[in-house]
Parts: structure tokens; C-alpha cells; sequence
């Protein structure tokens, strides 16, 4: 239903049957995708509602997009650094495709003090996305994964892509050969390890895109007993873990034992407001092996200097100095979902129309986000204010 | 991943820069290897990065995530470079595609392809990977292949100007190149990243050659042009009409790539793109591309002086100098040890380059010129 609901138009619809076509064949695993990627569709159906209606003052609590202007501290670092590049002494071209050294230095002290992570583990990037997709290149189409469901898209649209699955099956919503990890508020939107089978990869997001919610040390330690025993990789994404504000782990790097089965993946972009600077990492141990003995974080330094060219210069002395900075307090993060009989897209599609208030299907997360609409808190106070008024009318 | 033979290859010319700082400490290493852009970036396109950056801190000017493709609707996807669009591009054309490279290449095309899985093993005689088509290009066919000689393939990779050859092919050259396509219903992949150190009048864009639309996509990036290489910015034209055997368009699946494996390149990058390419600002990039092609000149007199076969040079910023008889590596060692200059052996470019060495004109014009005298001393 979902996938029928926001497909975009025929791409065969001007086809003029006599046009010249290549004889190159359509990658098959592009066309196993079922539509757009979800945050474009959202995007659009929002462009066409303020089409609509010209004068609605729409809120944006969809794609969650960072509103607040970034501190001066950060955005005068990346000013200097800017204006050092018209300098000779302060010109530089290619960085290390790795990260510069003092911003790794940085990163590993500051989020990895004592957890035994090192400035060499750490790879700076233009963001936890392209990183996912680099991660996928590296795995290759011949492993299995496990994702929570719902989770954020990327997960399981690049395993799609790099012919890791099968098919989507539309009675179920899921494609072949991904096992969805079922978090709901019956299970306390932690999974049931005891039901998962075994896979390659298991990615794990905490605090959930888009449940919201932090594993706790019990649970994370769980998970990574569960991967001991099944010889398998975590792919453990902490885009969100400067919003936890109870004693949740913010690192899988704190449970024992997860040097040997975890990398993490992780984003100046929920922290720092750098959605469109472009900037992130990735911890990669030494101790993380391949069955063959062979360190992974050798074949992504390989990966990283052949498919990419480093983090913009820019935008990685923006991140020093966000890591450097004294005083940055992480806002607090609440996202929250209700649960509805009807369709998720549907919930959408009344949401926008009656309150003009841009939210996320849950179904867009994955078939366990049906019956969810995801709100993010991503938006200016007044806004935030003023949608709330919104939702309390339209449901009193 | 098993399959790559060796680390990635500039790499590994840094590596051995460090390790030879390392022997001699006191020595003043020039490096004409690695195509690092050396110059300041023009007044104006830093300032409007600066203050690009200066208005993320305001509320009327902070922006959060911008369009994946840079702006939407349009055949020009906008990137953080192109070795990361050309990794990109294999993404979606997936592991069961044929390739077919220029020999000596830039090493991304064929690594990305071992990496996706579109390549068979390494032949250790030959050094060539299984599965793809390597088109010579060497002083006896003039650096431009022979066609008639060249299997089919799906996806043809042309770069010109050459990396690391500097020959810029003709628009008769081109032309064949796209009916070549045409007759076999392959896709071109054309490198155009060098296109503005063209001096001779050839084609600066594939699609000067009718009917390009249909066969060729093209990557292109700012980092030769205006010095971002640190900056990373670039871009992918992927024409609407350019469709697979099933007529499904080729841009719906990138656009869904760069959607999904992707977040848009730098906001800052892309307000000094926009600079660079204002008039004031596209004039002050292209002084920068004259003073790297005056380098080029020095370099290519200097070689000529020495009775060396140097090619390129002219409309590229690479100088391709022929050793005959030699194993690049050897004459990249020796010219290391005894003038403390970087180059890069042309082997690392695939097999037809092992008797060449690629010299950059990238550097500040005291270090070309110095270059140019240690050289003298040592091949005279």
C-alpha cells in the first residue's frame, strides 16, 4: 500500500518506443526498490500541499532537519579556515582521505576516552549515509543483514542496492533475505533477540531513528553477546547518542566485548546542526576481524581512499572546534509517536492536510512503523509551539 | 576486496615521500607527484565560503540538508568530487557489467570496478584484472586507442585531457568514440575533469559530439580547476534521453543512488563553486589554470632539452615522459634518491605505462623551476 502510495511517475510515460535505447541492462537491484528514497517523497508531498495552499503556514516535523543556527565558535572556525584557503601558508589541497589528524585525535579523545578507541580507528566523512553506503561497498552483496524495524531507510535501501537481499514481498512489506528485528511498545521497542536468526551484519541505531528509543547498557550488552555467539559484525549507529539524557550508553564501545564485533557510525549532523556542512565518522577497532583473520579496518581504509576523497576541509575544522568547544549543550531530543488504527500514510496525509504540519509515515520506516506517524523536534521553539496547538485541536 | 592487487596508488606515493623525509631529513623534497593543486584559491571565492560559513551562525542564514543532487530536476548532480561520483556511478551500474578503460588510466575506474565485483582475477604476467577491456593508448597510436581492436563492453571510460597521459582526443577522435558506442549500445563514463587546461581548441565536453546525449555521462569536478581539492566539489551531467536496453532512464536510478548513498556535498563547498564560476571569480580560477599550464611549459622544456620523450604537458597538467627500456618504479626510485623529487611511476596507471613516469606541473613556480635544474643535472 505504502509503495503504491508514493511511487513516482511512470518513468516510461514519454518513452517514445522508436528513441534510441543503450544495450546496457538496468542494474536488477535498483528496480527491487520500490519507490524513492523515503525523505525526497516527504519533501515533495510538502512542496505540493504549500502549492495548494499558498497562504497555510506549513510546519516542517518531517525530514529531520536541524533549524537552529550553528554557535559562532564553530561557524568562525570554519570562516578562518576559509579565508586561510586565498593565503599561501594557509592553502592546502588533498587531506588524508582518513580525516586530518588532529580532528581524529579529537574525536577519539573526546566520544572515546578509556573505551580504548584511538585516533587511528576513526574515519572522518562527509556524513553517517554516505558512510552506511561505503560500509555496504565493503560488505559486499554476499552477506546477510539484520535491521530494526522500523528503522531509518538507508539500511535497508543500500543492502537492496548492493544485491545483499531479495525481492520485496508486498504481502509482507519486506524484501527477501533482511531479517527485520520487530521493535514495538510491547517489547519496549527492543527486539527479541531469542526469535532473530543469525546474519552478517546486524544494524543496530540507538537512540532509535524513529522510535526514539536509547538501549539501555542490559540490553546493548545482550546484543553484543548475540553477535559473539553468531560470529557476526554490528553496524552500531550513534547519530543521536549526544541526545540521551538518562545513563544509556552512548557508545556500543562501552559494553566489554564490543571491540571484536561492532563498528560504529556516527554524525556531526544532529549534534552540531551540520545537516549541510557535511560532516561525520566512523570507528572502525583493530580487534574487528574478518573469519579469515583479516582486520576490516583495512579494507575500509582501502574502500575510503579508492570510492572517496576525504571530508570537505572546511567542514572538518568546523568540527574541531565543535569538539573543542567548551559549553555546547546537546539540545534535548524528544521524538514521539502515536499509535493509529488507520494507515500511516493516511494519519500523513489527514495530519497535513487539516493541520498543514509535515510529519513522517512510520510505514516509510519499515512494515513495523505502520499504525506510526514519526514526529521529529527538529524546528524553531515558536513552531514547535504552534503545531502542538495544532495536533490538540485536531484530536481533542 | 581480496582481488586488489596493491594499496590504492597515491597512497602509496605518500608513504614512500614519508619514508624517504624520513632517510634524509635535510633534503628539500619537491613533489611532482600526487596532482595536489598548490595556489591560494582566488580572494573571492574564499571570502564567499567565509562568509557562507559566517551566516550559518544567523538565523536568516542557516541552512540544514540542501537538495542530494545539489538542486533538484536538473541533469547536473552536484558532488563532493569525482572519484566519489565514480564510485557512485559503479553503484548503480552493479557487478554485472563489462568495462572497458584507456591504458594508462587514473586507477579509480578500474579499482571501483574490482571492488563491485565486475572484474575476474588479476592476470600476474600481464597485470591486467580479467573481464576488463584495456584500450592502449601509447606514442605508436598517438595515446588515442584503436577501435577496431577494442571488444564490446557496457561502460566505456574516457577520460580527456588524459590522466596521466595529457592527450586531449580530437573531436574527430570523440566522434568515433560515440559511434563506436552507438554501434555497440554502450555508455560512455567521460572524465572531463581536466577539460579547462585545453589549449588546442578540442572538445571540452562530450557533448559537443552530436548524438552524446544518448550514450555518455559525463563527471566532471572543481578540484583542477579551482583548487578544491581539499574543498571537494563536483558533478555528474546525466542526460535525460541516456536510457538501459528496457528504456528505463539512467538518471531515475542515479538520482534514487545519490537520494540514498548520499547527502549533498558541502553547503560552504558549494558557495564557492558558485563564486568560481561568477565572472570575477571564473577569471581569477582561470588565471590559476594559466600559471599551472606556464609550469607545465617550463617542465616540458626542460625534458625536450634532455632529449626525453615527454608527452601531454600541452593540454593537461601532466607531463607523460617516456623511458624507454625502463621499469617505471626503478626510474621513479632513482630520480627520488638523487634529486629528491616525487613523480609517479606510470605502471601504477596499468601495464602500457610501465615505461613512463607521470611529472605534475602542479607547484609553486620556485619549486618547478628548481625541479626543472636538479633534473638537468641528473639526465644530462
Amino acid at each position: 500500500m505504502a509503495a503504491i502510495l508514493f511511487q513516482s511517475p511512470n518513468p516510461y510515460r514519454n518513452l517514445n518506443t522508436r528513441a534510441y535505447k543503450t544495450k546496457v541492462s538496468r542494474n536488477e537491484n535498483l528496480a527491487k526498490l520500490q519507490a524513492g528514497y523515503l525523505f525526497p517523497e516527504i519533501a515533495r508531498r510538502r512542496a505540493a500541499h504549500m502549492l495548494k495552499y499558498p497562504d497555510a503556514q506549513v510546519i516542517s516535523l518531517g525530514i529531520g532537519d536541524t533549524t537552529e543556527p550553528i554557535p559562532e565558535v564553530i561557524t568562525s572556525a570554519m570562516s578562518k579556515r576559509s579565508y586561510a584557503l586565498s593565503t599561501v601558508d594557509g592553502y592546502s589541497g588533498y587531506g588524508a582521505e582518513q580525516g586530518a589528524k588532529q580532528l581524529r585525535a579529537a574525536i577519539a579523545s573526546t566520544y572515546y576516552a578509556d573505551l580504548g578507541i584511538e585516533e587511528d580507528d576513526i574515519f572522518v566523512s562527509d556524513g553517517a549515509k554516505s558512510d552506511i553506503s561505503r560500509l555496504q561497498v565493503l560488505f559486499g552483496s554476499n552477506v546477510t543483514m539484520a535491521v530494526q524495524d522500523p528503522s531509518y531507510p538507508a539500511y535497508v535501501d543500500s543492502s537492496v542496492i548492493l544485491g545483499q537481499t531479495g525481492q520485496f514481498q508486498k504481502d509482507v512489506e519486506k524484501y527477501g533475505n533482511i531479517e527485520y528485528m520487530r521493535c514495538t511498545p510491547e517489547n519496549g521497542f527492543f527486539p527479541d533477540l531469542s526469535t532473530v536468526r543469525r546474519t552478517d551484519i546486524i544494524f543496530f541505531c540507538s537512540p532509535n531513528n524513529p522510535t526514539g528509543y536509547a538501549a539501555s547498557r542490559e540490553q546493548l550488552t545482550r546484543i553484543v553477546q548475540f553477535a559473539k555467539e553468531n560470529g557476526s559484525i554490528i553496524v552500531y549507529d550513534s547519530a543521536y547518542a549526544m541526545y540521551v539524557s538518562d545513563d544509556s550508553p552512548r557508545s556500543i564501545f562501552e559494553i566489554p566485548g564490543a571491540k571484536e564485533v561492532a563498528l560504529e557510525v556516527s554524525s556531526f549532523s544532529k549534534y552540531a546542526g551540520f545537516t549541510g556542512v557535511r560532516l561525520g565518522w566512523t570507528a572502525i577497532p583493530k580487534d574487528l576481524l574478518y573469519s579469515d583473520g583479516f582486520p576490516l579496518a583495512k579494507d575500509f581504509n582501502r574502500i575510503v581512499c579508492t570510492c572517496f576523497n576525504g571530508a570537505s576541509n572546511i567542514a572538518q575544522a568546523g568540527g574541531l572546534a565543535c569538539v573543542s568547544a567548551e559549553g555546547i549543550k546537546a539540545k534535548t531530543h524528544h521524538t514521539f509517536g502515536s499509535t493509529f488504527l488507520a494507515g500511516s500514510w493516511d494519519v500523513f496525509s489527514e495530519i497535513l492536510e487539516k493541520t498543514h504540519v509535515v510529519t513522517t509515515p512510520g510505514s516509510g520506516f519499515g512494515p513495523g512503523g505502520e499504525g506510526f506517524v514519526r514526529v521529529s523536534a527538529f524546528g524553531h521553539r515558536e513552531n514547535v509551539l504552534e503545531a502542538c496547538r495544532r495536533f490538540k485541536q485536531l484530536y481533542k | 576486496m581480496e582481488r586488489l592487487q596493491y594499496n590504492y596508488l597515491f597512497p602509496e606515493i605518500s608513504a614512500r615521500e614519508a619514508q624517504h623525509v624520513k632517510k634524509y631529513p635535510n633534503a628539500k623534497v619537491i613533489s611532482l607527484g600526487i596532482g595536489d593543486t598548490t595556489e591560494p584559491l582566488p580572494d573571492v571565492v574564499a571570502l564567499s565560503m567565509a562568509n557562507y560559513a559566517h551566516g550559518l551562525a544567523t538565523p536568516t542564514g542557516y541552512r540544514g540538508y540542501g537538495a542530494e543532487q545539489g538542486s533538484k530536476d536538473t541533469e547536473v548532480f552536484v558532488s563532493d568530487g569525482a572519484q566519489c561520483d565514480i564510485s557512485r556511478l559503479q553503484l548503480l551500474f552493479g557487478s554485472n557489467m563489462s568495462i572497458a578503460v584507456q591504458d594508462p588510466i587514473f586507477p579509480a575506474y578500474i579499482d571501483s570496478s574490482v571492488i563491485i565485483g565486475q572484474t575476474g582475477d588479476v592476470e600476474t604476467e600481464s597485470g591486467r584484472y580479467q573481464n576488463i577491456e584495456y584500450m592502449k593508448c601509447g606514442p605508436q597510436n598517438s595515446f588515442f586507442p584503436d577501435l577496431s581492436k577494442t571488444a564490446r563492453t557496457d561502460i566505456i571510460f574516457f577520460c580527456s585531457p588524459n590522466n596521466p597521459t595529457g592527450h586531449a582526443a580530437s573531436w574527430e577522435q570523440l566522434e568515433q568514440v560515440v559511434r563506436f558506442a552507438q554501434e555497440n549500445g554502450s555508455i560512455i563514463v567521460y572524465d572531463s575533469a581536466y577539460a579547462v587546461y585545453i589549449t588546442d581548441g578540442s572538445p571540452r565536453s562530450i557533448y559537443e559530439i552530436p548524438g552524446a546525449k544518448k550514450v555518455a555521462i559525463e563527471v566532471s569536478s572543481f578540484s583542477k580547476i579551482a583548487g578544491f581539492t581539499g574543498v571537494r566539489l563536483g558533478w555528474t551531467v546525466v542526460p535525460k534521453e541516456l536510457m538501459y536496453s528496457n528504456g528505463f532512464p539512467v538518471i531515475n536510478d542515479f538520482n534514487r543512488i545519490v537520494c540514498t548513498c548520499f547527502n549533498g556535498a558541502s553547503r560552504i563547498a558549494q558557495a564557492g563553486g558558485l563564486a568560481s564560476l561568477s565572472k570575477e571569480g571564473f577569471k581569477a580560477v582561470i588565471s590559476l589554470v594559466d600559471y599551472y599550464k606556464e609550469n607545465a611549459e617550463i617542465l616540458l622544456e626542460t625534458f625536450k632539452s634532455l632529449g626525453l620523450r615527454a608527452y601531454g604537458g600541452v593540454n593537461a597538467p601532466y607531463l607523460w615522459v617516456h623511458f624507454p627500456g625502463s621499469n617505471s618504479w626503478d626510474v621513479f626510485n632513482e630520480i627520488l634518491e638523487k634529486t629528491h623529487i616525487i613523480t609517479v611511476p606510470g605502471s601504477g596507471f596499468g601495464p602500457a605505462g610501465k615505461e613512463f613516469i607521470r611529472v605534475t606541473a602542479f607547484g609553486h613556480r620556485e619549486n618547478i623551476l628548481e625541479a626543472s635544474d636538479r633534473l638537468t643535472t641528473l639526465l644530462k
